[in-house]
């Protein structure tokens, strides 16, 4: 959680970079993500909707198994469920439109982004971008307002708001304690399809790349998460138009990208603040003095 | 007209039917934020993972900072511009914009789920958040507000403070207090005048722009890069309105004569403000050409409409009119409306707009989180009231007035 010195070094440099040459660029976020990061390859075709990653999840991050554990109590498969603050992950099923009998599990979580619009938003600072892929949350700073699922393009952070004293924003971490240690994320390690793969995030798209190519009749040339919103750490393979499966459709563009330029345009070095300062400075000077004028005509 | 007046504590009765009404209101909305209090947020609002901010945000915040504007703009009409002839509307649009920020703060407050650390911002610092500059700015801006108060209140004490009994030996320091805080305030006081119109400017502005990031989320009516413009145009134009709303209703409430001269005045400067918020307004809308939005009736094209046609051609219409801007009634109509185009705006922008992709249930807000909403908007016309009783602020003439030598620090006003 930490900032640690290389961070630190970095981001300083990468503004005063950034501000030296183009700072107020449309669609440029201020921070670049590491080449190394590490994503998933989530294969939507493998998966068969047994829910063990939701499960597995649950045990991993200590979460009640609840009435929606896989073994009993299946949920209705046909509700699609959204990631809660028991849940970090969900499995939902839809059938294909163009053929009833077909059926397609999708796994939802964080996406984990490469330019957060939760971390660029968050008042405190509480979300960051870490320089492996996750993006995680930091309880000691969070204060609770929301912004980030004000933000989220996916929809994916949760709030506890039936908690009175210390709600918790949760959402997937990508298990950064266990990445961490060496381990790889607990949804990933139980998958008994192997329909989740944990790489590093430019050799993911190596092998979104051949599975397209090897297997064109099973897969739809199209890799969900490579350039959606600047691009995702997990990144989705499918047989069919994304769309069918409620993915949003966003543009390249990373969301902060706009209100950073705005930000970023309006305390450029605070000029624009102060110079409207000394204008209004001016302004009431040279009313004061015409009407000390005024008055001493009158007199 | 040529009465000669000056502010003074008015002396009408606190308690009357309406005021009683108000107390009620605000004992039911300081129960449901108990309720929040003890039992979380989710036991009182209809708020959801899909729907994270509501009236609250929406009302509360957005919109109550937006109409607390008259303070910024009415110091920059009065101080900045030196217009003397205003200077019965400084003072009271001082004092709302005050409330109007400390009760802002309290919404705030209540929302977030970690209330107690609704400090962290000033010293946890994330440049690249709007939110961040928001909250750092309201807070800084509210403190400028209680120092531009402060010499309404070493005017009213200043060379009366008798306290009592064990409390008495304390009466030469008070004084001195006073007389320091009078003087070293008179000299500086042109740096938090300006100071507080810089401030206004940038966190009205960048009210707006935090429904930018929600990107697709907002309905492309409201979503444009130029939301920071509209924000402070929209806020520019809404204070005089405001401050004319609220002088209008004083007058009738304490039963003093409309200051119509002063006020009819300010309604002739409405009109161009309201121009140029609607000229951008449509402008935008023309450029991203979103006016296809308007050809179907959804609750988004139905708002929107509402929200231009009643709070800004209309009233944008009257305001124009001679006949309208020096007939009390019709500067208060046509004020209310801008009033409420504005309103219509904040919860537009935050709630309406807001159209997430899993949406399973819309988002109405609850009685709860009305009643809390009614409970401090009642609780800021009972502290108003309190304290245009207790302070020199709204102007009387002169024989009005009450003997300044009537009162004690204690602040009876028998």
């Amino acid at each position: 959680m930490m900032t640690t010195r290389r961070d630190f070094l970095r981001t300083t440099l990468l503004t005063a970079a950034t501000a030296s040459v183009a700072d107020v660029a449309l669609g440029s976020p201020s921070k670049i993500p590491s080449a190394d990061r590490m994503g998933v390859l989530c294969d939507l075709t493998a998966c068969v909707g047994c829910r063990s990653c939701e499960a597995a999840c649950k045990r991993a991050h200590g979460l009640p198994a609840g009435p929606d554990s896989p073994a009993a109590n299946r949920p209705d498969p046909q509700e699609h469920r959204r990631p809660s603050p028991e849940s970090l992950t969900v499995v939902n099923e839809y059938k294909s439109s163009s053929d009833g009998s077909r059926k397609t599990y999708v796994k939802v979580q964080c996406m984990h982004c490469d330019y957060p619009a939760c971390e660029s938003a968050c008042i405190v600072g509480a979300i960051s971008k870490k320089e492996s892929g996750p993006v995680v949350w930091d309880g000691d700073k969070c204060i609770g307002c929301r912004y980030c699922m004000v933000a989220c393009p996916f929809q994916i952070p949760s709030f506890q708001y039936d908690t009175a004293l210390k709600p918790d924003i949760v959402k997937c971490d990508f298990c950064v304690q266990r990445t961490r240690e060496g381990g790889v994320p607990a949804c990933v390690e139980i998958c008994p399809v192997e329909a989740l793969t944990y790489g590093r995030r430019s050799a993911l798209i190596e092998v979104a790349r051949r599975k397209i190519e090897t297997y064109p009749d099973r897969y739809r040339n199209y890799l969900y998460g490579e350039f959606e919103a600047g691009g995702t750490s997990w990144l989705y393979l499918a047989n069919n138009d994304f769309k069918e499966f409620q993915f949003p459709d966003l543009g390249r563009d990373p969301m902060p990208g706009t209100t950073e330029s705005i930000q970023h345009g309006i305390f450029a070095y605070f000029v624009p603040p102060l110079s409207l300062y000394s204008l209004l400075g001016g302004l009431m000077w040279i009313t004061k003095k015409r009407k000390e004028a005024e008055e001493e005509m009158a007199e | 007209m040529s009465t000669p007046t000056a502010p003074a504590p008015l002396t009408k009765r606190y308690i009357t039917p309406g005021v009683i009404v108000l107390i009620l209101l605000a004992l039911n909305g300081l129960t449901f934020v108990l309720v929040r209090l003890l039992f979380g947020i989710g036991t009182v609002t209809n708020l959801s993972d899909q729907y994270p901010w509501g009236l609250w945000i929406g009302v509360d915040v957005a919109a109550g900072v937006a109409l607390a504007a008259g303070g910024f703009t009415s110091a920059a009409l009065g101080h900045v511009m030196h217009r003397e002839d205003y200077h019965v509307i400084v003072r009271p649009a001082l004092l709302t914009a005050m409330l109007g920020y400390t009760f802002v703060a309290l919404a705030v407050v209540i929302d977030i789920g970690r209330w107690y650390y609704v400090w962290h911002p000033l010293i946890m610092w994330n440049g690249r958040s709007p939110l961040f500059e928001v909250g750092m700015c309201v807070m800084i801006y509210a403190a400028v507000l209680y120092i531009e108060f402060l010499p309404i209140v070493t005017e009213r004490f200043m060379g009366r403070v008798q306290l009592k009994g064990i409390f008495s030996h304390l009466n030469g320091p008070l004084e001195t207090l006073l007389r320091i805080l009078n003087r070293a305030l008179g000299k500086t006081m042109f740096l938090f005048i300006i100071a507080g119109i810089v401030l206004s400017t940038l966190h009205q502005s960048s009210l707006g722009t935090l429904m930018i990031i929600a990107g697709p989320k907002m309905h492309p009516l409201w979503q444009t890069p130029i939301l920071p413009l509209l924000f402070l145009l929209s806020a520019v134009s809404v204070g005089f309105p405001m401050v004319i709303f609220e002088s209008l209703l004083a007058s009738r409430s304490f039963g003093l004569k409309p200051e119509m001269s002063v006020l009819s005045k300010l309604g002739t400067l409405i009109a161009p403000l309201l121009g140029i918020y609607l000229a951008f307004k449509v402008g935008d809308m023309v450029i991203r050409e979103t006016f296809v939005y308007l050809a179907t009736p959804t609750t988004e094209s139905v708002m929107f409409i509402l929200e231009v046609v009643v709070g800004v051609i209309i009233p944008l219409r009257m305001f124009l009119s001679r006949s309208v801007v020096r007939s009390p009634l019709g500067l208060f109509i046509a004020s209310s409306l801008v009033i409420v185009g504005v309103l219509l705006n904040r919860i537009n922008s935050f709630i309406v707009a807001y159209t997430p992709p899993y949406s399973y249930k819309p988002y109405f807000p609850s009685i709860g989180e009305i009643s809390v909403t009614l409970g401090f908007v009642s609780l800021l016309v009972l502290a108003y009231r309190f304290l245009v009783k207790t302070f020199p602020i709204i102007s009387v003439e002169r024989r009005e007035a009450a003997p300044i030598t009537k009162y004690s620090i204690r602040g009876s006003t028998k």
